[in-house]
């Protein structure tokens, strides 16, 4: 597993992505306004470009009308055919079991090189490290 | 592969089966005269108003209806369905032009009077018979109320709605009807019946009978997709939705497509939470007289339609189908029948006790 400096930190602005390669893999990494999230590039479906996928909360209804937000789920919407991916897990939510993306950690870093957040086998981190986004795979 | 062998009702003998589509003969005004108020029984025959027939169901044609059944009275029904075959129940539904008024107080008034004519002529004449309430879809409050007024009788045990109508069936104009049927477990059973407020297919009007026919299973797509869409099927789960005369075959493409596209358009109707195909085979039932497949695909055949617990048996007696009123399908297999016709049923209408 290495840490891989992406991005400068103000590269990719509150709702953009920024699509990067590491050690051969094609990821995208998103800026949601509230932190930042990285995922393969690729949708299992057909494939097409994540990066280029609105990021937008969860919906979710009671009923029928009964639209709610779901603040602290972070969704990346396929530009191709719609499907959603939470940005945290890289699960679809319509086929949650079958179908996902791998999620990557991105962490902002500070000059002494520490890390924000876990690590994990199955996410990757991205941090933005002072001006740097640092992405760990 | 279309083929001449005879369908027999071997399957369902000795089971008391449920046939879940059973049509009674239309009303005439003279028998609709004890039941009307002041009003309307001077009015029907001022108006010079007989029978109400839907344009697309010439009932007076030969080819809707088998020979010999001519009449459609209890004692026929009988005689010539459910003695010979040893049915428990049959639920009688009425398709007439009772929702194809524009007057919806006349509409109300025809509805109320062909309810109490059924429950005279049909329930009270034969134990083994049940109905669906004819209700008016132009004036939804009505409805309700004429759904609520026979909660206590449980011989109707669903409420019956035309495949093409005013608009589509799951929108929220038609919920009162919904609601008031759901609080008694009353099923929705859908008929192949057409206003001609539109055109019978989605392009526009065909040139021929076959083509209408054949595009029925459209208009059953079509209310399929409202009732799911705008919430019905999730907002209602006490109210199984029977499709009924529309056969099976139209499911297919629709469920698969539908699981599909969801995947895409989730954010416009997030109050579908589970895959459409999995709603639908909870809430969506379909009758098998008659039924659209082949009769080599069996093996198959209801894992594709989703399960079989969505199928329900009928014979839509009197309309004639190939083989004795009531015969089994040979595309389905055989020891589905106590399901078909026992099970199902009535977990499908929980008001039917038989």
């Amino acid at each position: 597993m290495g840490r891989h400096v992406i991005a400068r930190a103000d590269e990719i602005a509150p709702g953009k992505s920024k699509r990067v390669e590491v050690e051969g893999r094609d990821i995208a990494v998103f800026n949601t306004g509230t932190g930042y999230r990285a995922v393969t590039n690729r949708c299992p479906h057909e494939g097409a470009d994540l990066c280029r996928g609105i990021v937008a909360r969860f919906v979710d209804a009671e009923g029928p009308g009964e639209f709610t937000v779901v603040e602290d789920k972070v969704m990346v919407r396929c530009p191709w055919h719609g499907w959603e991916f939470d940005l945290d897990t890289g699960r679809s939510y319509c086929d949650p079991n079958r179908v996902r993306v791998k999620s990557f950690e991105v962490a902002m870093e500070g000059p002494d090189g520490r890390v924000a957040g876990p690590y994990s086998v199955e996410t990757f981190e991205v941090a933005a490290e002072g001006a740097m986004l640092v992405l760990t795979i | 592969m279309l083929d001449d062998a005879t369908p027999t009702i071997g399957p369902i003998a000795g089971l008391g089966a449920i046939d879940c589509d059973v049509h009674p003969r239309l009303p005439v005004t003279a028998d609709l005269l004890p039941y009307f108020d002041a009003y309307w029984r001077e009015q029907a025959p001022y108006r010079n108003i007989d029978r109400l027939e839907l344009t697309g169901h010439p009932v007076s044609l030969p080819p809707y209806r088998r020979e010999g059944a001519a009449n459609g009275t209890a004692a026929e029904i009988a005689s010539g369905l459910l003695d010979p075959n040893g049915l428990s129940a049959a639920i009688l539904t009425l398709v007439n032009g009772t929702q194809a008024l524009y007057d919806p107080y006349m509409a109300d008034a025809f509805c109320q009077a062909t309810n109490r004519w059924l429950a005279a002529e049909y329930l009270d004449a034969d134990p083994r018979l049940r109905a669906a309430l004819v209700v008016p879809f132009q004036h939804p409050e009505a409805a309700a109320e004429e759904i609520r007024r026979h909660a206590d009788d449980r011989r109707f045990v669903a409420v019956v709605a035309l495949a093409m109508g005013e608009r589509p069936l799951g929108q929220r104009a038609n919920w009162p009807i919904y609601r008031a049927a759901a609080e008694s477990g009353f099923a929705l059973s859908i008929q192949s019946g057409n206003v001609y407020r539109h055109a019978p297919t989605q392009a526009g009007f065909p040139s021929y009978l076959v083509e209408e026919r054949t595009h029925m299973a459209q208009a059953a797509a079509s209310q399929t997709m409202s009732l799911l869409s705008e919430g019905v099927m999730t907002e209602f789960p006490d109210m199984k939705i029977v499709m009924a005369g529309t056969g099976a075959t139209w499911i297919f493409g629709m469920s698969w497509r539908v699981a599909k596209d969801w995947r895409g358009a989730r954010v416009e109707t997030p109050w579908i939470r589970e895959s459409p195909e999995k709603i639908l085979e909870r809430q969506l039932r379909l009758t098998v007289g008659p039924f659209d497949a082949p009769s080599d695909m069996d093996p198959v055949l209801v894992d594709v339609i989703g399960s079989p617990d969505m199928l329900l048996y009928s014979s839509d007696y009197p309309h004639a189908h190939a083989g004795p009123a009531g015969a089994w399908p040979r595309a389905l297999p055989e020891d589905l029948a106590p399901a078909l016709a026992r099970t199902n049923p009535q977990e499908t209408y929980p008001r039917l006790e038989v």
